[in-house]
């Protein structure tokens, strides 16, 4: 706990807030060049297509992948893989992504309960997690059936082998989670569904903490500035738990 | 956490950003509900405030305040009540980070054109290890509520940005001080709540002299 990795405070914050004003002026033209080829429908149907072309043509880490938010998210949108970014943009597309990530740590967490291998406290602990991403799940599918159509539920596949391989990849995916939500927070139109975000992305961040506690982690792992990641390191990274 | 006490005459004197907090309030509160009508998320939006009441500056000064407070507590008070253990651990490195977060907001108030409020003083009704934790619970989940509700009132994308990497820190400490005195994890449930400056005002405001 008293070791922070990388702690590069200032310089840190500097780099998150000139990057994201960088990746926002790059999407803000992406989404002219967008607007002028693909429907705005079709963002949320594709989203799966996404997830597949997203596994096949970069080999991200799934370990580091939140940890490494900080390094390659410029480059993604100019790469061969912008046919499929550009079809992902978009506060439906956003929450769609939300709604596969939350439909996922619902299914992670129901397979947990079942296999018997928590007891007592952090079992009850797992059953409220597990809970509260169902009520993402509901909140998440009301929200994106006001913007159009919401995400088809993925089937998750999820290795429970012992109690502590489960803690630790309950901690990467809440980690994942949280840095996803941050990922997209400045890339939401809508003050609503921003407000929404938030109000997620905390309670993934509480989640991430308590996980990292339980597995003797630091609750804190990115220091005092916590590290966004993009949808595309993101799917890559849950691709192979999804069936 | 207390019923906010929201007719608490010593608030009145606190000052955000030169405006009296009177006015402050009374800004936010014409705004609130301007923006955020019946939508599909509107029980957990509800309370977040809108925009056109404050400038980002007044925002992150506003940040600025509750850092300072958190600052001030994990490393001053932390040390005066002689913190030990998992406790002394973690509010030592909190500490240092709502340190950092000082620090960035105050880069962040001056590269906008903005001047960044002094520290104010502070008064902390702790004396033990066990009420310096529940006040450091209620302290971070007070921050968590307040960067929720007002990042949706940034203009500048860069500093939402920065404001959610900041608030998930926040969240991660006030989980972490549940754990370590069995506390709620997730106050509010599935969804945090958002609060206004005004709600934020009433929790906080008691712990600033005057």
């Amino acid at each position: 706990m008293t070791d922070h990795p990388g702690n590069a405070d200032e310089p840190a914050t500097t780099g998150v807030v000139e990057r994201l004003a960088r990746d926002d002026l790059e999407r803000k033209r992406f989404l002219t060049m967008v607007g002028k080829r693909v429907g705005a429908g079709a963002a949320a149907t594709s989203l799966a297509a996404f997830i597949a072309a997203c596994g096949s043509s970069s080999k991200s880490s799934t370990t580091s992948s939140a940890t490494a938010a900080g390094s390659g998210s410029t480059s993604s949108a100019t790469t061969s893989s912008s046919t499929a970014t550009a079809a992902s943009t978009g506060d439906l597309a956003i929450v769609n992504y939300a709604l596969t990530l939350e439909y996922l740590e619902s299914q992670f967490y129901a397979k947990v309960i079942k296999s018997g291998l928590f007891k007592g406290a952090t079992l009850s602990t797992i059953k409220t997690f597990g809970a509260e991403e169902d009520q993402h799940v509901q909140a998440l599918k009301k929200v994106a059936m006001s913007l159009g159509k919401p995400a088809a539920k993925p089937t998750g596949k999820f290795p429970v082998k012992s109690a502590t391989q489960v803690a630790t990849l309950a901690a990467t995916v809440e980690n994942l989670g949280a840095a996803a939500y941050l990922g997209q927070a400045p890339l939401i139109q809508s003050k609503e569904v921003l407000a929404a975000a938030l109000s997620i992305h905390s309670i993934e961040a509480r989640h991430a903490a308590t996980l990292n506690l339980l597995t003797k982690m630091n609750p804190t792992p990115n220091g005092a500035f916590a590290k966004p990641a993009t949808m595309q390191q993101v799917l890559a990274a849950v691709k192979p738990f999804i069936a | 956490m207390n019923e906010p006490d929201l007719s608490n005459p010593e608030l009145a004197e606190v000052e955000v950003h030169g405006m009296s907090r009177a006015s402050f309030i009374l800004k936010g509160a014409l705004a609130t509900g301007a923006v955020y009508g019946a939508t599909a998320v509107a029980p957990f939006v509800s309370n977040a405030f809108a925009a056109s009441a404050t400038t980002d500056v007044d925002i992150l000064n506003f940040a600025l305040t509750l850092e300072y407070l958190e600052t001030n507590f994990y490393q001053v008070k932390g040390k005066s009540v002689h913190l030990s253990g998992e406790a002394k651990t973690l509010a030592t490195s909190f500490g240092d980070e709502e340190a950092q977060h000082v620090a960035a907001l105050t880069k962040a108030i001056k590269s906008s054109g903005g001047k960044p409020v002094a520290m104010p003083k502070f008064a902390f009704p702790v004396t033990n290890q066990a009420s310096f934790l529940k006040l450091a619970y209620t302290l971070e989940n007070v921050g968590v509520g307040a960067y929720n509700g007002a990042g949706p009132s940034l203009t500048s994308k860069a500093l939402l940005a920065a404001a959610g990497s900041i608030v998930q820190v926040e969240a991660r400490h006030a989980a972490s001080i549940a754990v370590l005195t069995g506390s709620k994890i997730t106050p509010n449930g599935a969804f945090d709540k958002p609060l206004t400056m005004k709600q934020v005002l009433a929790a906080a405001g008691p712990l600033i002299k005057k």
